[in-house]
């Protein structure tokens, strides 16, 4: 991607069907002051703007002499800093000035520890237009991929991308995840992403504590001088053998970890099996990865399935997850985002039937009995803390309305 | 270059557009309103024919094109009129063109049905000056020529029905009309849903047949007489001409229609489709018409779906039809499609085939000059646009930047339908939809109902019953201007407004006849 020799730094995807994108290649220079040459769809509607968004971005980063060449295929303002920036630093730019856009939306407290995180939609780091209207379709997370969806070259970009996406892009209410890369590259995507507040940092490829508990740290220390105080989730993806025999430990690494999930595709590699539609070579893994998961009081989160064509193998991998105790998966595309929603929500007996213990329950406690009765059936606690459970979660879905609670 | 528009009077009409008053030294009137201009007076006729004028065995054939042009008395000036039934995969209307060329005449006015890219080379006739302007729709490079100054008279797009309109109250005399027919006998009988350039409807060309001084019709299918059925009636018809080919079949009907594979714009279609739900518009018995975007393709689907569940089916449909409709019609769903163009080989098929499936005209469905036409009975109307803005008022024919890239097609006509539904992303990439005011006013926001967004619903105040109807609906229903400083937000502010010279190059045409806006020449590139 990169071309030319010193002084000179391109970034930004080229061809015909790039959209809400764009391509800059900037030449620094010695004198001549910043000179912009660009070509745009939309120049008469926002060339000024475009004009602007890149010189302040250079200006922030010391560039005072440069030719810069913009194609543009209607980029959205932080998609400009970003392509501008990473394109300025390749080009040799040392400027340590802030060339953050503006904040457009604003922070927001942290997410509860055990909120819904039914659904997680996967946005590769480094394809802007794709995280635009991303919320819109409400998932319960997105994640900002700065991991395998990102080409190595592309590291540097994705991650200016993915800054500037938090401070830019409204997701609506979806709980804002960043996958980081393995460490310890991992460690410059965070001292980037932190000051900006995501919600939870995914942590790939993890097989001892030890990897959670320095990802914690390095959190905290960059939260100390550039933060709001409030913490910042982990969800640590084990992706191998041995991460899963370590599934335990690594629940319990840190306090902030709220999650644990897996990803099949490098897990069956390093078992050396095929992975199927049905799962059965990962069944181990993921039952023990929901065990260990409950055993620190945290949730269990599954992969993500892979055939976006196919709803109705979507929704049977989901229910089956969901009976082995998973509260989620992942989504590679916003139509998988309602089938996972319905697969993972209760069935109206269910919640009906839980309704009436809790019900129950309720009454017994009342009249000060210690033995809860269903009809003529005696209902054990670990069935009402099942009940309890299932109606929490019906309602925070909506599936329960506010006058039957 | 031509400056002739720099003399032009103006005048501001009913939406606050400013417009000229006369349009290639005709006059013009503006726009009064919605329904607010009442024409008066008889309908044109074409000249008296006798049958003694006519072989009696009822064979018109001519040795070729060129024959049949001198026939007719092509000379400089004339208006030749063709057809888009055969859309981007039409050859004749270029054979027609080219052939005047041949002939040595000039300045002839090319009054298309609509044009496709495939008719790109006419800007060529245009230079060598055998066409002097075109009243038509003019796509990608004719609408760039138009935009840019380049063609000598003032274009003029009118809708589907306004042409219907316009031919019938003596606006624009056809001289030649040219009809590229999949079928057709000796004595001139033509259809379109057979053969190898099969094509479906033959409607558009349906006016030019009654109205126009003389007829030819060109197909690479000849059958014996009688041509069965006909959609054109040879007794119209003055020749008949034999070719090899009057286009690329496939570039005539797609072999499948695809349906939109984004997200956000099936979002769009999915609430479309539970709009018609919650509203009560899909009932028993009701009836919509969506045309063959992505959106409004997959907005069908999820109809089907939303239809089955509450166990509702349509009385009729109407077309462009697809598959899709097609569909509906075999599964029981409606009883019937009305159908005004064909666009794939299912729906070719299926006309050719099934009863329930009808062809229409646009004097049937849109025609302001007929005693009533289908557009105002159809229930829900599922529409796109370049451009929407905060009073509803819609843009389907230029691009924010001023430059004339579409026609109108049926889309104004459309707008009479019960409950009009524009069905649009917010925004395309970096390019607003929903705007302070859009650049061209194709459809007075009056007769636009309800913008559906990825980002929600807009409804127009006006329509306070569709208000009441989604009260209990967990639809995101928004206001309109809500939206669209939204949509400026993520946009990084309001757009700059479009860089337009003050010369005409072309005026949009209401249903009625009269001038509802103007489009400008842009600024840049006008070399």
């Amino acid at each position: 991607m990169m071309s030319g020799g010193a002084g000179h730094g391109a970034a930004g995807p080229t061809g015909d069907d790039v959209r809400s994108d764009l391509r800059v290649e900037i030449e620094l220079a010695d004198k001549g002051g910043v000179r912009i040459e660009l070509e745009s769809k939309v120049a008469s509607l926002y060339g000024d703007s475009i004009r602007d968004t890149a010189q302040a971005v250079l200006a922030a980063l010391g560039v005072e002499h440069a030719r810069v060449a913009i194609d543009d295929k209607g980029g959205l303002p932080f998609t400009i800093a970003a392509r501008v920036e990473a394109a300025a630093r390749r080009a040799g730019a040392k400027g340590k000035g802030d060339a953050r856009p503006e904040r457009m939306v604003a922070r927001q407290g942290p997410t509860k520890r055990d909120r819904l995180r039914r659904s997680r939609l996967y946005l590769p780091g480094n394809q802007p237009k794709l995280m635009i209207n991303a919320g819109l379709h409400h998932p319960d997370g997105i994640i900002l991929d700065l991991e395998d969806s990102v080409h190595p070259d592309e590291k540097d970009t994705a991650r200016l991308i993915v800054r500037n996406a938090l401070r830019s892009v409204d997701f609506a209410g979806a709980e804002r995840m960043v996958r980081i890369n393995q460490l310890p590259l991992g460690f410059e995507d965070l001292k980037a992403i932190v000051p900006e507040g995501p919600d939870l940092i995914l942590i790939p490829k993890v097989e001892e504590a030890g990897q959670v508990e320095e990802v914690d740290e390095r959190i905290r220390g960059v939260r100390a001088k550039d933060g709001d105080g409030h913490p910042i989730w982990l969800m640590p993806i084990l992706e191998s053998a041995l991460g899963i025999e370590n599934a335990f430990a690594v629940a319990r690494a840190a306090e902030t970890v709220v999650a644990l999930t897996i990803g099949l595709e490098d897990y069956t590699a390093d078992l050396g099996v095929v992975k199927t539609k049905e799962g059965d070579e990962s069944l181990y893994a993921r039952t023990r990865l929901v065990n260990a998961a409950r055993g620190a009081g945290i949730q269990a989160i599954d992969s993500v399935y892979g055939d976006v064509g196919d709803t109705e193998g979507l929704t049977a991998w989901a229910r089956r997850s969901r009976a082995l105790g998973f509260e989620g998966m992942g989504c590679i595309h916003p139509r998988q985002i309602q089938p996972i929603h319905d697969a993972f929500a209760p069935s109206s007996e269910e919640i009906e039937k839980a309704l009436r213990i809790v019900s129950a329950f309720d009454e017994a406690q009342a009249a000060g009995l210690g033995v809860v009765r269903l009809g003529t059936k005696m209902i054990d606690p670990p069935v009402v803390l099942r009940a309890q459970r299932l109606v929490k979660n019906a309602r925070r879905m909506g599936l329960i309305a506010e006058e039957e609670s | 270059m031509s400056r002739r528009g720099s003399g032009t009077d103006f005048v501001v009409n009913a939406v606050g557009r400013r417009v000229p008053t006369a349009v290639n030294k005709q006059e013009q009137v503006p726009f009064a309103g919605v329904g607010g201009y009442e024409p008066k007076g008889k309908k044109r006729a074409p000249p008296i024919r006798s049958c003694r004028d006519y072989p009696a065995d009822g064979d018109k054939r001519v040795s070729d094109l060129k024959t049949a042009l001198k026939k007719c008395g092509l000379r400089d000036g004339m208006t030749i009129s063709t057809h888009h039934h055969l859309r981007n995969g039409d050859a004749v209307a270029l054979m027609a063109l080219n052939t005047a060329a041949e002939l040595g005449v000039r300045d002839l006015m090319w009054f298309p049905s609509a044009s496709f890219p495939c008719h790109a080379p006419v800007i060529d006739l245009m230079e060598r000056r055998v066409v002097h302007h075109i009243e038509g729709s003019m796509n990608g490079p004719l609408g760039e020529y138009c935009s840019h100054g380049k063609m000598r008279g003032m274009g003029v797009l009118r809708s589907h029905g306004g042409r219907w309109q316009a031919i019938q109250d003596g606006e624009v005399p056809i001289d030649i009309a040219v009809i590229a027919a999949p079928a057709a006998d000796p004595f001139g009988n033509a259809d379109g849903s057979h053969g190898p350039s099969a094509c479906g409807s033959l409607g558009f060309a349906l006016a030019d047949s009654i109205y126009a001084d003389h007829v030819i019709v060109v197909t690479d299918n000849l059958v014996p007489f009688p041509c069965i059925p006909w959609q054109i009636q040879g007794n119209n018809v003055d020749y008949v001409v034999e070719v090899d080919s009057i286009g690329d079949p496939a570039k005539i009907v797609s072999g499948t229609t695809e349906i939109t594979k984004s997200p956000d714009r099936l979002m769009i279609a999915e609430y479309v489709a539970r709009f018609l739900r919650d509203t009560g518009i899909m009932r028993e018995g009701f009836s919509f018409q969506a045309g063959a975007g992505g959106i409004a393709l997959a907005f069908v689907q999820f109809l089907k779906e939303t239809m089955k569940e509450a166990g509702v089916k349509a009385r009729f449909v109407r077309g462009g039809s697809t598959q899709y409709l097609v569909d509906l019609l075999r599964e029981g769903l409606t009883d019937y499609i009305l159908d005004g163009q064909t666009f794939d080989l299912a729906a070719v098929e299926s006309i050719a085939s099934d009863p329930r499936h009808i062809a229409t005209s646009p004097f049937t469905s849109y025609n302001y000059h007929g005693k009533g036409n289908f557009a105002s009975m159809v229930d829900a109307v599922v529409l796109g646009a370049t451009e929407v803005d905060v009073k509803f008022n819609a843009n389907v024919n230029t691009h924010s930047d001023g430059v004339l890239l579409h026609g109108i097609g049926g889309w104004q006509n459309c707008l009479f339908a019960g409950c009009t539904v524009l069905a649009l992303p917010s925004f395309r990439d970096r390019i607003p939809v929903l705007v302070d005011e859009v650049t061209t006013v194709t459809g007075p926001g009056e007769l636009i109902d309800v913008v559906v967004t990825e980002r929600g619903v807009a409804i127009n105040p006006r329509r306070t019953d569709l208000l009441e109807s989604v009260k209990s609906s967990d639809l995101p229903i928004r206001p309109i201007e809500e939206l669209k400083e939204e949509v400026e937000r993520i946009m990084g502010g309001p757009p700059a407004e479009a860089q337009l010279t003050d010369r005409p190059v072309a005026v949009i045409k209401w249903v009625d006849g009269t001038v509802l806006d103007t489009v400008w020449q842009v600024e840049t590139g006008g070399a």
